[in-house]
């Protein structure tokens, strides 16, 4: 069976310079991720900010070039399909309705783009698979000729999902599609999302720094550090059994309703990783609060076991006890 | 007060534009006829005037009122004109430059640095002293040398809206590059661009007023304000309406477009999203 996506180690470098006599920077946003999704399931791809899971998700989407590695979709390399085959396999869905929408079309013109891209679907049959396509999503038909500025934060993401599926692709890219979002409106669209998967029977790969959200939408988890994935787990095991230091500490860092907790002490330290200066040995140890001394020398190779992937030196003599 | 400043420029502006449309139908005399018996006749208004000619005559008794009529088609041409040439090179470039940045925007700052350093009262004296002076010359020397500023901006502002995620998302729809350009990008950066082109205008107008002046510009008997100006200023001391007419004409041109531009980009600006 072919996966819905394939990446194989795939890298993204970026390159900057200050000034003409500055010291060039390199950055690795992407730093060797692998994994296989098949078809129907959802990969929930959780990180802190500067992680890397938007480079990872850009490159997805064929919007980035790859540096090093590759890509499948569909069992196909993305790099050699042309821009009308890309967008019918795999779509997005953006962070931010405000920008994601242009705000000099109307409603019905945005999200027939992918239709009039594809060059050969006529402007009746565009028409009506909009209508179609918006009424799915909850949209009512006057709201088809309003411009995003007349739009609620809700309906614009609406307007985006809409925009995203209205070609059919197999895979949806949702780059954090709730955190721009009122809290009121965020169950609504994760809902919808939700619903959506079901009846067109969609691939998504869920991208977000709440693990809240990604406990209810996502079949598999992947926790991203520093540009690599750190803990691989299906999403009950990996609530119920974290392996990796960087997963229980994201997951102690969430807020309990109960007051007077105040925020808690996840034991990560002041420091902030940084994708420029990557440290040697284990990637993590600098903010590992059970960092070992071989854990910075050597780095942990990607350990496997029971369809599970953990990088960390520890998870290997501990496999199994937990 | 600021709707009413907009207001009476673009009041001025669309008066000058009708004047220059319907010119032929309302000059009272064709300006190109000459009568050596009513030379700087004054204008109506002064002692000697007459009501045959409203504006006076010229040195050579040419209708006043009627060359100034003729010289608003003359204005409004070089300013539409130069501004519509100068706006497709400049908005080219800067939206290039902007949107596919690296390499390709190098070449557009190096070309637009090129512009800066080239001045443009000696190129248009090359040019005219190279293949004569005409309307079309004019128009296109000032054309070809006033983008630099449609150019900066479009530079500028395209960079911003590239990174903007319905960019990402209309490629990732698959749209075309032409598609993404001038439909994603362009709409987006107009609301700017507008106001640079009434400031273009404006510079455009005073530049051809000036080259003509200097008789670099539109040739001789072509009614254009700057060339009555520069045949008036001989009898300024003893019939300055010569080169008061035409003068204050340019003035409040120059000023309703300025006027309309400021307007516009308030306007403009308020009704933007963000």
């Amino acid at each position: 069976m072919t996966c819905a996506v394939e990446v194989r180690d795939v890298r993204r470098v970026f390159r900057t310079h200050a000034g003409m006599l500055a010291p060039e920077r390199v950055v690795r946003a992407v730093d060797g991720v692998s994994f296989a999704l098949p078809a129907g399931h959802v990969l929930g791809i959780v990180g802190e900010s500067g992680c890397g899971k938007s480079t990872l998700a850009r490159m997805i989407l064929g919007l980035l070039p790859i540096s090093e590695g590759e890509i499948l979709v569909d069992g196909r390399s993305l790099a050699a399909m042309d821009r009308r085959e890309r967008a019918r396999l795999i779509q997005p869905v953006f962070q931010d309705p405000f920008s994601s929408l242009n705000p000099r079309q109307r409603v019905r013109d945005i999200v027939a783009l992918p239709l009039a891209a594809q060059g050969n679907i006529s402007g009746r049959q565009q028409r009506d698979q909009v209508m179609e396509m918006l009424a799915r999503v909850g949209i009512s038909a006057e709201i088809a000729d309003r411009l995003p500025a007349q739009l609620s934060g809700g309906q614009r993401q609406r307007v985006a999902i809409a925009r995203a599926l209205v070609l059919h692709p197999r895979i949806v890219v949702c780059d954090e599609p709730t955190s721009a979002l009122d809290v009121s409106v965020q169950a609504q669209i994760l809902n919808l999302l939700a619903e959506l998967r079901r009846d067109l029977r969609l691939t998504y790969l869920f991208i977000s720094h709440n693990l809240a959200v990604v406990e209810h939408i996502a079949t598999e988890v992947a926790v991203m550090y520093l540009g690599r994935f750190v803990e691989r787990a299906p999403v009950d095991e990996l609530f119920r059994d974290p392996r990796h230091p960087y997963t229980r500490a994201l997951l102690s860092s969430v807020l309990t309703p109960e007051p007077g907790n105040g925020i808690p002490d996840v034991g990560l330290g002041e420091t902030y990783p940084d994708p420029a200066n990557i440290p040697p040995g284990c990637r993590f140890h600098p903010r590992c609060p059970v960092a070992l001394n071989r854990c910075r020398t050597q780095a942990p190779d990607n350990i496997v076991t029971h369809g599970r992937l953990t990088e960390c030196l520890l998870a290997e003599g501990a496999q199994g006890t937990r | 007060m600021k709707h009413a400043a907009t207001s009476l420029g673009a009041l001025i502006v669309f008066a000058v534009l009708l004047a220059a449309v319907v010119a032929p139908l309302v000059a009272p005399h064709d300006p190109f006829v000459q009568d050596l018996n009513q030379r700087l006749v004054p204008p109506e208004w002064m002692d000697g005037g007459s009501a045959v000619h409203p504006f006076g005559t010229d040195q050579l008794g040419r209708d006043y009122l009627s060359r100034l009529l003729y010289g608003a088609r003359i204005s409004m041409m070089i300013g539409i004109f130069t501004v519509v040439t100068s706006g497709l090179i400049g908005i080219t470039l800067g939206v290039f430059g902007g949107y596919f940045g690296g390499k390709i925007d190098e070449v557009v700052m190096f070309i637009i640095t090129c512009r800066l350093s080239i001045p443009l009262i000696l190129v248009a004296l090359t040019v005219v002293a190279l293949i004569g002076s005409s309307l079309l010359v004019v128009i296109l020397t000032l054309g070809l040398l006033l983008w630099e500023r449609f150019a900066v901006v479009s530079r500028t502002t395209t960079m911003q809206v590239r990174n903007l995620d319905y960019i990402a998302a209309a490629q990732a729809a698959g749209a075309s590059r032409r598609h993404i350009l001038l439909r994603e990008v362009l709409p987006n950066i107009l609301t700017p661009l507008v106001v640079v082109a009434t400031l273009e205008m404006a510079l455009a107008i005073l530049l051809e007023a000036a080259l003509s002046f200097l008789g670099l510009g539109v040739p001789p008997p072509l009614p254009s304000w700057g060339l009555m100006i520069a045949e008036g200023k001989d009898y300024m001391f003893f019939s300055p309406w010569v080169i008061m007419i035409p003068g204050i004409a340019l003035f409040v041109l120059v000023l309703g477009i300025n006027l309309l531009g400021d307007g516009l980009r308030d306007l403009l600006g308020a009704a933007r999203p963000t």
